[in-house]
């Protein structure tokens, strides 16, 4: 069981490192240089040479990357480009905390919901409540996040100004400032995540519901519920958890257009700065950032997928 | 990490007549093609159906609420809204289109001749599959615009790069189902190479599961290209695209909503018909499209 566990932190790793080499060959090794991003496509051959010596770019690409790699470990991610004097690692902790705050808001409302939406949906499958959950859902997961975002910031910061419409606060703005901010892009991001999540919920629910084990259950004469929390859910459920990590760690991408609709400030919209200013280190932290934490979140899942699954743990011990 | 291992039931010997008359007996399914087939017919048309030019500026009009005239009403240059929403996705139908194929194609490629292979080189492949999976949809494209600059080429290969390694984890569950069956074992005896046996036992095999790949895949790519549109990443105004369209409009949604409502109808059709036709695909092969 150790050596499991030892041999999926491993491979996460390793994951993480070829996820490095990906960042950093798409931003550095291919034409149009830092220098080129800094000084614009116009800029003399003289300037671009004298600037390329100093930031160390004439040096080969490996060099280079070792000692990205190397400061990454330690947290150092070098200066922002576009904002001189400013270093990427303080630019990602001023943010940091409103999109982590965000997130956790959003999956601690937002998995719940879909949990209970898709147990319904599941149990009565294609009477009335589930056709209406379903038929929502599925427009829910075709209607992009800005789309969803720009009807909620019409009906609840324009025509019912109940709520801040974009955030105009500083992002090391105190929390009770910030919160009211946060309501409609943790809404934008619930919707979209529950259309997903209790579409798998629903269907696997389906699937144990049809299976051996629950129609024994049933013919011991057990009662409903009983046969629906005890045997059929627990099953159904295992399956999702690794489904629930790969739309928790979607949150990741999809905090970047939601922040942007709203103007919230956090790691997402400073994702979309970054690119547009062309700030090479600073795109290249927040990529990395976000692998890190998709990474984090796929092993959490699968250890507890493990420690739930006694079958499953079997299976692998012997592979 | 094998999160993408899909439920099968029932697929062997199900021809694609099979296959079209269980599809057609789904309601929902038939609406979605049928939504499909309109919007490409309407994309492919465009410049016939349009009344209007859809860069013809008019400041007389600007904002003008739907009219017979202009019976989407206008932007805020006075560009008639429905000669812009009835091209305005052409380009993402095509990435979308282009893109889904070629990820099915590639990654289909990848993910059965590795799941074939085995051992090292599969180990490695799919180190490689898992790093791309890991860098967040958006942020992975992000990345790419950044390295690359944004043009239709660009954005065509990043949705391949996002989306490709996600089919290859598909197809590589779907071969092993049939690796160690007996007919995979005889062309090895025989002394088939890896090629024929992939390109001629295993891949007819695939073909089901990579179908819906290719719908559902469609669809998340014309969301996500409508998604760098609206980021600024996209498409170029003054070219009419929905993701723009809105991204351009959403300032005047108080004042002029219809400019926000009729892209986002199309864009959310769009969508709905592709989710409804991968659902109806699924269904009717007996694969749970859900995971």
């Amino acid at each position: 069981m150790l050596n499991l566990i030892t041999q999926r932190v491993v491979l996460s790793l390793v994951t993480l490192l070829i996820v490095s080499v990906i960042i950093f060959v798409s931003t550095e090794v291919l034409p149009g240089d830092v220098a080129t991003a800094i000084l614009g496509r116009e800029a003399s051959p003289a300037r671009l040479a004298a600037l390329r010596e100093q930031l160390g770019l004439d040096r080969p690409a490996f060099d280079r990357y070792l000692e990205w790699l190397g400061g990454a470990l330690r947290g150092e991610f070098g200066m922002s480009l576009a904002r001189r004097n400013t270093a990427v690692g303080q630019l990602i902790a001023e943010r940091l905390r409103n999109t982590v705050l965000l997130s956790a808001v959003a999956a601690a409302t937002g998995l719940p919901l879909s949990l209970a939406l898709g147990v319904i949906a599941g149990l009565l499958r294609d009477r009335v409540p589930d056709v209406l959950i379903s038929t929502i859902a599925l427009i829910g997961m075709s209607l992009p996040e800005f789309v969803i975002g720009s009807v909620l910031i019409l009906t609840f910061g324009v025509l019912w100004a109940l709520l801040p419409a974009v955030t105009v606060v500083p992002p090391d703005a105190p929390l009770d400032v910030l919160l009211p901010n946060l309501v409609l892009p943790a809404v934008t991001l619930i919707i979209v995540m529950v259309a997903y999540i209790l579409r798998m919920v629903r269907s696997s629910l389906i699937e144990a519901l049809a299976s051996d084990y629950v129609q024994m259950a049933t013919l011991k004469g057990l009662s409903r519920p009983r046969v629906v929390l005890l045997h059929a859910l627990p099953n159904a459920l295992l399956p999702t958890i690794n489904a629930v990590a790969l739309t928790v760690a979607w949150l990741i991408g999809g905090v970047v257009v939601v922040e942007t609709v709203f103007n919230f400030p956090g790691i997402g919209r400073l994702m979309v700065t970054a690119v547009e200013d062309r700030d090479l280190p600073l795109v290249q932290a927040l990529g990395l950032l976000g692998a890190a934490l998709y990474i984090a979140i796929n092993l959490g899942a699968d250890l507890l997928t493990l420690w739930l699954s006694p079958r499953l743990r079997a299976r692998l011990l012997q592979m | 990490m094998d999160a993408t291992i899909i439920a099968r039931y029932t697929t062997d010997g199900s021809s694609l007549r099979e296959v079209w008359r269980t599809f057609r007996h789904s309601t929902a399914a038939l609406l979605g093609a049928i939504i499909l087939v309109l919007h490409l017919v309407v994309a492919l048309a465009a410049p016939l159906l349009a009344p209007h030019s859809p860069t013809a500026i008019n400041p007389e009009l600007a904002l003008a609420a739907p009219s017979w005239e202009h019976p989407f009403g206008n932007d805020r240059f006075g560009r008639d809204l429905l000669s812009r929403v009835l091209p305005g996705g052409r380009i993402a139908l095509a990435i979308s289109l282009a893109g889904a194929a070629l990820s099915v194609v590639l990654g289909g490629f990848v993910g059965v001749m590795f799941g074939y292979l085995g051992g090292l080189a599969d180990e490695a492949a799919m180190r490689i599959v898992d790093a791309l999976i890991s860098i967040p949809g958006l942020l992975l494209l992000l990345v790419i615009v950044t390295g690359l600059g944004s043009g239709y080429a660009v954005i065509l290969l990043a949705m391949v790069l996002s989306y490709a390694p996600g089919v290859a984890r598909v197809a590589r569950a779907a071969a092993h189902e049939f690796v160690p069956r007996d007919f995979i074992t005889a062309a090895r005896a025989r002394g088939e190479s890896p090629l024929t046996v992939v390109m001629r036992e295993l891949w007819p095999n695939v073909l089901d599961v990579l179908l819906v790949e290719f719908a559902m895949r469609a669809s998340w790519i014309a969301l996500a290209v409508s998604g760098l549109s609206f980021l600024g990443f996209g498409v170029n105004p003054p070219t009419p695209d929905w993701g723009l369209m809105i991204a351009e409009n959403r300032s005047m949604l108080a004042l002029a909503p219809w400019g926000v409502v009729f892209p986002i109808l199309a864009i959310g059709s769009l969508v709905v018909a592709l989710n409804l036709v991968a659902d109806g695909i699924a269904r009717a092969l007996g694969l749970d499209r859900s995971r």
